[in-house]
């Protein structure tokens, strides 16, 4: 009984002196798509943000003084997005904003962000979001445009220059579909076939017979999310089609190999660096920190690290490292300190942000080319 | 002339997939006249109750057979919940249901998770090689069992007694109970074989598409759509109607192009619906009023 007393004492205690600390905390702001179409991007990105913030503060925060992250849940909507940032910028009164997860909802934002000069890291994919640059606009997530780069230099190299593509009409297959299709001239691809199905069709042979019956196809790549990518890679098997089949980092997860079963063997693909951490060559300067990730989320969560939390981490050390640099939270203070950062080790890659350049990731070291062998990824060298 | 049959072949196969799921519209509507909207996600609780009981250590006969009886329970929940709304009017029954396809939708986030999930093949991985194309052994199974239930349900509604009270609940209920017909234990008796088809298709279909929370949207918006080309409360219809729709797919994403193939679709649903309102196979004489 009294011990009872004793703990409860102790922690009320802790609970008053928890919001005494509270009253000069770095505020951050997080607007993630936790649920909703795009949770496979918000539900890691979440967790990793909530992980690591407890981490920071547990080991004496930044400069002394504790971080409050603030993290609302979009659902992936551009319109709660733009609710949710007026509230964490003229409410919460925060000093940097993580996220969102999606294209659409990072550019509903930034006019909010830029009015009223807070910094700002997306977490989505697309070129626009830096291109052109806007002052307080950043973003370190590899673009598609990258991963359709990092394909075609494999094509050139292997002297396969019709390609096939079969993509998935989503947002993400939409999107790295235009952007394959600007990239493949610069390196004298041609784009000889062009299929598309929608996102939730149970079966693609028909597109895959077509290609099967186009004589000039030499290769097939197929930008798409979720189930479509492992229906086509079954449908591509039983079809016995011989060419080479790319597959986007879209599906660089362990539960497309489980999905597709043995018809994933002999497909390469893109991927986030982080997924292969432990495979990473150990001159690979991106090795560290991205195993050291993916080793403490997989334990903290029992569950396989997913590309997309990387990139709340990296947003994250990014605005510490900035707070940290500039001695200073004051949030105009903090997006000098982002563009200046130089040699930036991320999960997603190394990091060099400039005035001219947002994104400031290195192709090299943002996208790995991988091969399935026997249920399992090996690096192309 | 091989490429048009591959084209036909591979129509045929998707066709099935969404008779398959069509077959469960036609019993619900064949007793109550409602469609159930929630017929997608008991497709969805009969693949995903699978998967979770196998990796629960069961085997895959066991799994499959409490599947079934897990979404004849939903189905059963369902019912009741319809049996007690106060406003009985179809359309708001109707409504009903699209809420428990909701409700079902989150409940299925919340027990099981948001990841796609699959499971072995009943029969293998086996196939033919013809016209170019494949059949896989799953994509027979999938026929043989569609044409099995379609069948069973023929002689069911014409007959067994059950069966026959059904038709007679369905073309009008005062008459069908002045008649001793325990409406009540008829219509929970046909929520429960409607849901039992469904779980069947979700564990048959879960090799091919793999399953999560959501695939019923998708699974239960086609087998609609077969459901009404064919004529509701026609199991053969729904049959016929799938394989219209997955044909008309194949064929216009094989000679157009891919991304006009589910537009094309709803079009042809949509003129059937203008220009033959009881479906290919419906009787324009069931008309309720």
């Amino acid at each position: 009984m009294i011990k009872n007393i004793g703990l409860k004492i102790l922690t009320l205690l802790f609970v008053s002196s928890f919001f005494l600390l509270n009253a000069g905390t770095i505020k951050i702001g997080a607007l993630v798509s936790a649920t909703g179409p795009a949770s496979f991007l918000g539900d890691p990105e979440l967790k990793t943000l909530q992980h690591y913030v407890k981490k920071i503060n547990d080991e004496g925060g930044v400069n002394g003084q504790k971080i409050e992250l603030i993290a609302y849940d979009t659902g992936a909507s551009p319109k709660k997005a733009v609710t949710f940032v007026k509230r964490l910028i003229s409410q919460d009164k925060v000093v940097a904003i993580i996220g969102p997860s999606t294209t659409g909802e990072t550019m509903a934002i930034i006019k909010f962000v830029q009015r009223a000069k807070i910094p700002l890291i997306s977490m989505a994919g697309a070129v626009v979001i830096i291109n052109p640059v806007k002052k307080y606009v950043f973003k370190m997530v590899a673009t598609d445009r990258m991963a359709c780069q990092r394909i075609m230099q494999d094509l050139k190299k292997r002297k396969l220059t019709n390609l096939a593509l079969i993509s998935g009409s989503g947002g993400f297959g939409k999107s790295m579909r235009k952007q394959c299709k600007s990239v493949a001239p610069s390196y004298g691809i041609k784009i000889v076939a062009d299929e598309t199905y929608g996102k939730k069709d149970t079966d693609m042979t028909t597109q895959l017979l077509k290609i099967k019956n186009n004589k000039k196809v030499q290769a097939v790549l197929n930008p798409g999310f979720g189930q479509g990518p492992a229906i086509v890679t079954k449908n591509y098997r039983q079809l016995k089609i011989k060419q080479p089949l790319y597959e986007s980092h879209g599906v660089a997860s362990k539960k497309y190999i489980e999905i597709a079963g043995k018809a994933a063997n002999g497909v390469r693909l893109v991927a986030p660096p982080v997924v292969v951490a432990d495979k990473l060559a150990d001159s690979n300067p991106v090795k560290k920190v991205a195993l050291a990730y993916k080793n403490e989320y997989e334990k903290a969560f029992h569950t396989q690290v997913a590309s997309f939390g990387g990139h709340a981490y990296d947003s994250l050390y990014a605005i510490v490292d900035a707070i940290k640099a500039e001695k200073s939270t004051n949030p105009q203070k903090i997006r000098d300190g982002i563009e200046n950062l130089r040699n930036f080790q991320g999960v997603d890659g190394i990091v060099n942000m400039s005035p001219k350049d947002h994104l400031g990731l290195d192709t090299k070291t943002g996208m790995v080319l991988l091969d399935i062998k026997n249920g399992d990824w090996s690096i192309v060298k | 002339m091989n490429e048009l049959f591959g084209f036909l072949l591979s129509g045929v196969t998707v066709g099935f997939i969404y008779a398959l799921v069509g077959i469960g519209f036609t019993v619900i509507y064949n007793s109550s006249g409602i469609i159930n909207f929630s017929q997608g996600e008991f497709v969805m609780a009969g693949g995903m109750s699978t998967v979770f009981l196998l990796k629960a250590g069961l085997p895959l006969g066991v799994s499959f057979i409490l599947a079934i009886m897990i979404t004849s329970l939903i189905g059963i929940i369902l019912y009741k919940l319809i049996s007690f709304s106060k406003d009985s009017s179809q359309i708001s029954l109707i409504i009903l249901t699209l809420g428990f396809a909701i409700f079902l939708r989150g409940l299925a986030e919340v027990v099981f998770d948001k990841e796609l999930h699959t499971m072995p093949s009943f029969v293998g991985d086996g196939s033919f090689d013809m016209f170019g194309t494949t059949l896989t052994y799953q994509s027979i199974l999938i026929m043989v069992v569609s044409i099995v239930i379609v069948i069973f349900l023929y002689f069911f509604f014409k007959k067994t007694k059950t069966g026959q009270a059904m038709m007679a609940a369905s073309i009008n209920v005062d008459a069908a109970r002045l008649m001793g017909i325990n409406i009540k234990k008829i219509l929970m008796i046909n929520f429960a074989l409607s849901a039992a088809i469904a779980a069947i298709g979700g564990v048959l279909l879960t090799p091919i598409t793999s399953t999560n929370y959501e695939v019923g949207i998708m699974l239960g918006l086609k087998g609609f759509a077969a459901a009404i080309i064919g004529g509701l409360g026609n199991p053969f219809g729904a049959v016929a109607g799938g394989l219209v729709l997955g044909i008309l797919e194949s064929l216009i994403a094989g000679y157009i192009s891919s991304e006009y193939k589910d537009a094309v679709a709803f079009v042809v649903m949509l003129g059937i619906l203008f220009f033959m309102p009881g479906g290919i196979f419906g009787n324009t004489k069931a008309q309720r009023v």
